[in-house]
């Protein structure tokens, strides 16, 4: 159409106009403005990550655990590498040359163009003395990094340790980046969160020199890094090494907690290590170490070995079987439990005992009659009904499953069901008398010293717990995750407890933990003697004090050591007293605790780790023991 | 009618020169933009200049199968492929595979097809055909209401793939509509309202509105003569407050917040910290730090070191500017503009409506890609990503981009036979 002929001029007018103005535009930024050359000009821009301080940990008494020191990570660029003198290099970073081609081979293959990790961890004295000649060595920068130290060498399984953060969680968690350190075990791996802080970045320009020429856009690109929160733990210090000490040179563990709030205030566990043995550049070697050291020093047995809880666990049961009214705190039985032909023996003591007298005395007959009549009581019908309600009890004491402890690997323990019997005996092939050992605290039941310690944090507050737990402030603020402020109450009343704390008193001022007496306080407790097939018996006790307004629950487990009495009690007692009153009054039982030696010898058989716990014959509980 | 000769009669070898000019310098900065020590020669495939090479020699076996099919085949096809894929743009939204936010991709094996970009020529040639029948008037409601679907079917689809780039190319089709007899008010009302969307991005509502309502005042006063004149006038501060205020709307509610960051960053108020200011700021650095004749092929730091994301394909201009200077950009928007000068020439020496317009689509969409992707790269224009025609890494650009002119070119061979 004709008439529009004026229209393609326009068209025209706009394209050229449009191209015109970005020429100027060009013209201006390219010619004119010299600024975009100065930034460009020999100047390239470097990312520095500012890794953040992890947060540090603290004792109850705000006491240093662990802290951080730091290292230097020696980056590379092997596009900038000019050539230098690599032996000077090798000899100050203190690597041979041969390692040093193979670095260098291997940071090229990852990218020529971005950093990598050419050395990691150098110590600041290194660091002083590299700092001084980098310029030399173009292509070459520092990253500060911080490690963790541990001033007092204990605690290593409820501090944990950091490592780097591997691949497939670098995928999963975007926060993480590849070379970011991660808590790995203990709270530094359940308060990882907390403790970690977040990582800033700055952004600067550096030189044909490496050297640092200034902040890149004024820092407009920059974030700061923000430290980790502290964590004050509920752990007492001077608790937590006198109980590393006592159990020094044997095998087993301590728990110890506040039942007014559940605080941990002591988790020992032996034989353990020195936490700053997996730090940085040593940590890979000494873990495989430790891994293979026979004792097993990696495993956590205060929440993750089971023990068969022996004669401790009476007092469970005897709590059962009061709120289902089953005994009361007068029933007497006759002082014989038999089972076909044979009989369970006891210790020699006074006849005619009431409830608080058999805890005294800590009597098998009593309990496994106890045991028998719950099970096979009427009330509930068949013995499956009996057991699966006595199961239900024991369960709400925190046994048999996991309590939620601010921990990580946490085990349950075992309590076996119903059905494990049905497929061991058969259906309906079996009654109280079949597996009455669970009545003493035989047989198929797993408790971890934590859950020990537990159940006498129900004892002292008579009824209910709340969840153990490692951390009490996160900064200055109290810990407030995980509901810790909730009170979980166990299916039995107040009031039955009152005649189990009687009991257990008397344990300590006339009964078989006499030993554990210290001073004036009232101190309730319960020894026990936990039968091991594969060699001796482990030695245990548990305990709280003063019985008024407690202030400390305890559970002692000690391997292979003999009566209750024998090595757990007086561990115990000395963590009690030193609690309590801050001092030690019994130096020769102190010294004693501490030179005994119960390590196995090439001689005796070594502990054996077996999946299920022993099923022991149906034989009599005391048939092997030889009298005291 | 007399039957061609031979295929490469009459073929305007401008445009065809003009065309490999850029595919070269194309492919020759595609190999600086990602250049890796380790794959040196320009013909190794497991790198994009290698690959481009591939995209090249199969663009220029398509440019010769277009020359050789019979040129009534475009005319008279015309709808159906605009249908066709109209189609594959339904399809791709529901099979296709979602990539970076936007769902605009069929993969088949190893090859990814992107329909949008055939969506361009194929709504060109529809529009032509259209346009081009004889009786139609750009004056009568009804042309511009069918044109209007025509262009707004195939924007709306890509839109739905959340692929703004390309849908903002759609906009280009008003020259076409202008040229055709579409009236300049259009094209005016069109400026201000570009205008205004800017203004009101940048400076709060209320001072435009003040600004709007004095000038308002000011035209009925001088215009009062005719009462016909204020009602225009009061109309059409109606229709612009209330595009100031949809504009907000539109920013705040509608807009995605990557492109919300990006319009910030290029009004300049806000400074990103990752994304898309950091790289605009990266992508000034490298193309003003090209001085007058560049730093010299291969020696671009900023591009050597990866500063400038996507270098190969929406920032490609980047290394252009870089290692070539000024220089380099001149030569590069100097080829674009004789391109674009070429295809008007070459479209006003048709009978044939249907070529005329359709070149004049080629052109519009060619100017769309090159104001879009160069404003972009020297922050004129927010992020916004296509490709820079001929010269940014693609199979899918190249080859669409090579038919659509290379139908131009075979169209335009016939332009000496009388009309049908």
């Amino acid at each position: 159409m004709i008439q529009n002929s004026g229209h393609r001029y326009v068209i025209l007018g706009i394209f050229t106009t449009v191209i015109f103005i970005y020429l100027a535009r060009l013209f201006y930024i390219q010619v004119v403005d010299d600024s975009y050359k100065l930034s460009a000009n020999n100047n390239v821009l470097r990312q520095i990550i500012e890794y953040p301080a992890r947060g540090l940990v603290y004792d109850r008494n705000g006491k240093l655990l662990v802290y951080n020191e730091a290292v230097y990570d020696l980056m590379i660029i092997p596009r900038q590498v000019q050539p230098f003198d690599t032996l000077d290099f090798c000899n100050i970073i203190g690597i041979p040359i041969e390692d040093f081609r193979k670095k260098f081979k291997k940071a090229k293959t990852y990218s020529r163009v971005k950093a990598s990790i050419f050395e990691k961890q150098l110590s600041a004295e290194t660091y002083a003395v590299l700092q001084e000649k980098l310029f030399k060595f173009r292509g070459f920068f520092v990253q500060p990094r911080t490690l963790r130290k541990y001033p007092g060498k204990i605690g290593a399984h409820t501090l944990g340790y950091i490592g780097e953060v591997d691949d497939r969680l670098v995928l999963k968690n975007p926060y993480y980046r590849s070379g970011d350190y991660i808590g790995i075990s203990g709270l530094e791996q359940s308060y990882e969160e907390e403790l970690r802080g977040q990582r800033g970045v700055r952004t600067v320009m550096v030189d044909v020199f490496n050297r640092e020429k200034g902040s890149f856009s004024n820092g407009e690109y920059d974030s700061a890094a923000v430290s980790g929160k502290n964590l004050t733990t509920t752990l007492d210090l001077h608790l937590q090494q006198l109980g590393e000490k006592l159990l020094e040179n044997k095998i087993g563990s301590v728990v110890a907690i506040e039942p007014s709030t559940g605080e941990i205030l002591a988790i020992v566990t032996k034989p353990t290590y020195d936490p700053n043995l997996l730090v940085g550049r040593v940590r890979s070697k000494n873990y495989t170490k430790l891994l293979r050291d026979e004792l097993k020093p990696l495993f956590n047995r205060a929440m993750q070995a089971y023990y068969p809880p022996g004669s401790t666990f009476k007092l469970v049961n005897a709590l059962i079987a009061e709120q289902e009214q089953i005994i009361t705190s007068a029933t007497v039985f006759p002082h014989s439990f038999v089972v076909g032909s044979k009989s369970v023996k006891c210790h020699p003591h006074p006849a005619g005992l009431d409830l608080r007298s058999a805890v005294q005395y800590s009597c098998n007959p009593y309990f496994c009659n106890t045991f028998k009549v719950f099970v096979d009581n009427r009330k509930f019908g068949t013995s499956e009904n009996g057991y699966k309600i006595w199961r239900d009890y024991v369960l709400s004491f925190g046994i048999g499953r996991k309590i939620g402890v601010d921990l990580p690997h946490e085990l349950s323990g075992l309590v076996p069901k119903v059905d494990y019997f049905d497929r061991f005996y058969g259906k309906k092939r079996w009654k109280a008398s079949t597996i009455f050992s669970l009545g003493i605290g035989q047989g198929e039941l797993g408790i971890t010293p934590l859950q020990m310690a537990n159940i006498m944090c129900i004892i002292a507050n008579k009824g209910y717990y709340y969840v153990p737990h490692i951390v009490q402030k996160i900064g200055d603020k109290k810990n407030t995750t995980r509901n810790l402020g909730e009170k979980h109450y166990t299916k039995v009343d107040a009031g039955y407890f009152i005649a189990i704390q009687d009991g257990m008193q008397k344990v300590v001022e006339a009964g078989t933990g006499r030993v554990a007496q210290f001073g004036t306080t009232v101190i309730c407790g319960k020894t026990g003697t936990a039968q091991n097939p594969h060699g001796k018996d482990h030695s245990l006790f548990v305990a709280f004090a003063p019985r008024d307004n407690p202030k400390i629950a305890i559970a002692v487990m000690v391997e292979n050591a003999g009566f209750g009495a024998a090595w757990a009690a007086p561990v115990a007692s000395l963590m009690m007293e030193q609690y309590l009153t801050d001092s030690i009054s019994r130096p020769e039982l102190y010294e004693r605790m501490i030179k005994g030696n119960l390590l196995p010898t090439r001689q005796d058989s070594l502990i054996k780790k077996t999946d299920r716990p022993d099923v022991p014959e149906i034989e009599p509980v005391a048939i092997k023991k030889k009298a005291q | 009618m007399r039957k061609q000769q031979s295929i490469f009669q009459n073929i305007d070898w401008v445009l065809v020169i003009l065309y490999l000019a850029l595919m070269l310098i194309g492919w020759i900065n595609i190999y600086a933009a990602v250049y890796n020590e380790e794959h040196q020669s320009i013909l190794d495939i497991s790198q994009n200049y290698g690959r481009q090479l591939i995209w090249i020699t199969t663009s220029l076996v398509l440019a010769i199968f277009i020359l050789v099919i019979d040129g009534k085949f475009f005319e008279a096809f015309a709808i159906p492929i605009y249908v066709s894929i109209l189609l594959l743009l339904v399809a791709v939204l529901l099979l296709g595979r979602e990539v970076a936010g936007s769902k605009s991709w069929f993969e088949i094996g190893a090859f990814r097809i992107q329909p949008a970009e055939f969506a361009k020529f194929a709504t060109t040639l529809a529009l032509a055909k259209f346009l081009g029948t004889v009786n139609i008037n750009m004056q009568d409601l009804r042309t511009k209401l069918v044109a209007g679907v025509l262009i707004l079917i195939p924007f709306s689809l890509i839109l739905l793939q959340n692929d703004t780039g390309s849908a903002l190319v759609f906009g280009s089709f008003i020259f076409v509509l202008y040229r055709e007899g579409l009236s300049q008010n259009v094209l005016i009302l069109g400026f201000f309202g570009v205008l205004l969307f800017v203004l009101a991005l940048m400076i709060s509502k209320f001072t435009i509105l003040i600004v709007l309502g004095s000038l308002a005042l000011l035209a009925i006063f001088l215009l009062r003569k005719t009462r016909r004149n204020i009602i225009t006038v009061t109309v059409i501060l109606a229709l612009a407050s209330s595009m100031v205020f949809s504009v907000d709307y539109f920013f705040q509610n509608i807009l995605e917040p990557h492109q919300k960051e990006r319009i910030n960053v290029l009004l300049g108020k806000e400074t990103d910290l990752k994304g898309a200011g950091y790289n605009v700021n990266q992508s000034l650095i490298a193309i003003g730090s090209g001085g007058l004749v560049g730093k010299g092929f291969l020696n671009g730091t900023q591009t050597k070191f990866d500063f400038v994301p996507e270098q190969s394909t929406d920032f490609i201009f980047c290394t252009i500017g870089e290692e070539w200077g000024f220089v380099g950009t001149l030569t590069v928007l100097g080829l674009f503009t004789a391109l674009l000068y070429r295809i008007v020439f070459v479209a006003e020496r048709q009978k044939s409506h249907f070529t005329r317009i359709y070149a004049y689509g080629v052109a519009s969409i060619i100017f769309m890609h090159v104001m879009v992707n160069i404003g972009m790269t020297i922050g004129l224009l927010p992020v916004i990503g296509i490709p820079l025609p001929f010269i940014s890494y693609g199979g899918s650009s190249l080859w669409s981009f090579t038919v659509l002119l290379f139908i131009l070119v075979k169209l335009d061979s016939y332009r000496t036979f009388i009309l049908r």
